[in-house]
């Protein structure tokens, strides 16, 4: 079983990834793209349709953990410290949710990760996110 | 000097009760998570009952940090929602008895969103509450605190900047 099968299967694991309908697209090298399709249990404004600003928090936070891990530290798990996002427009209804998050720097205890959010049209990000990730050693 | 008899107290409870499930019931993610709202008088505390889809690491376990963070997101636009319905309600502009045939509101628009995670959200009830530090015609800032078995000991901080719809009438931005 190749690496992203193995993540795959590892995200499948987590109950709220997966209650969110949740899929790995790719993960590797400190990067991961996971998607959410569109659902109308999500929305949060009624009125348009749109969905809920924290469905796609949770999927920026899901990212953004998940390219912690695919980190070549190898990190033996991570937490989130904290999580900033800017939305940018409201996500157009019926659409797919990409979330693409980099870790590009750890220290010894401390992730730092960039994450953006689209739907369709990927010239304009729904939103975008900073975030700083726990990071456990492997005990050697 | 002849005063009006004050409402009769289950005449003002299940007008404010009315008006709150409106508000809070007609939004699907707050229902699909499970989030109830306390009142007591205007105050409003978000409770989110325990259930097993919101767990984030089945190893330790603990809520998913995006539970945590969607929570205190719907409990911030829901304070802000709120005061503005309050306001009308109590003002006599709209009326609560009404409220399921009108139209429903315009909700504030989240502009940016921050969250502190300090410990670990535990596999258990988790509660949360938000002050409105700015309310402008334009522009809000809410600041939110959850916490689960020692409301000293929040698990988690947010402070939320919004877009405030525009008056009913009032050409869209």
């Amino acid at each position: 079983m190749d690496r992203l099968q193995q993540a795959r299967d590892f995200m499948q694991a987590l109950p709220h990834a997966r209650a969110l309908g949740m899929v790995l697209q790719d993960m590797g090298a400190g990067r991961a793209v996971v998607t959410m399709d569109y659902d109308a249990r999500f929305i949060g404004d009624p009125v348009t349709g749109v969905l809920h600003g924290g469905a796609i928090s949770a999927l920026m936070d899901t990212a953004s953990g998940a390219s912690v891990m695919s980190h070549p530290e190898a990190p033996a798990s991570t937490a989130t410290l904290d999580l900033r996002i800017d939305y940018m427009r409201p996500a157009t209804p019926r659409q797919r949710i990409t979330a693409r998050a980099e870790c590009y720097h750890v220290t010894r205890s401390v992730a730092f990760i960039r994450v953006t959010a689209t739907d369709h049209d990927e010239t304009r990000p729904v939103a975008t996110g900073t975030a700083t990730f726990t990071l456990e050693r492997p005990i050697p | 000097m002849n005063r009006p008899k004050p409402e009769p107290v289950h005449v003002i409870k299940s007008r404010r009760e009315a008006a709150l499930s409106w508000l809070t019931g007609g939004v699907p993610y707050i229902q699909y998570l499970g989030i109830q709202f306390d009142r007591r008088g205007d105050e409003l505390t978000a409770v989110l009952p325990f259930d097993d889809k919101l767990i984030g690491n089945p190893m330790l376990p603990a809520l998913h940090g995006g539970v945590t963070a969607a929570f205190l997101e719907v409990t911030a636009i829901i304070e802000l929602a709120w005061s503005t319905l309050w306001e009308d309600m109590e003002a006599g502009r709209i009326d609560p008895a009404k409220l399921a045939e009108s139209q429903f509101p315009a909700l504030p628009k989240t502009i940016d969103f921050t969250v502190d995670y300090l410990r670990t959200g535990l596999p258990r009830d988790a509660y949360a509450r938000a002050r409105v530090n700015r309310f402008g015609r334009r522009y809000a800032s809410v600041h939110v605190e959850a916490w689960q078995d020692n409301r000293e000991r929040p698990f988690a901080l947010g402070s939320v900047h919004f877009l405030m719809p525009p008056p009913p009438g009032a050409p869209a931005e």
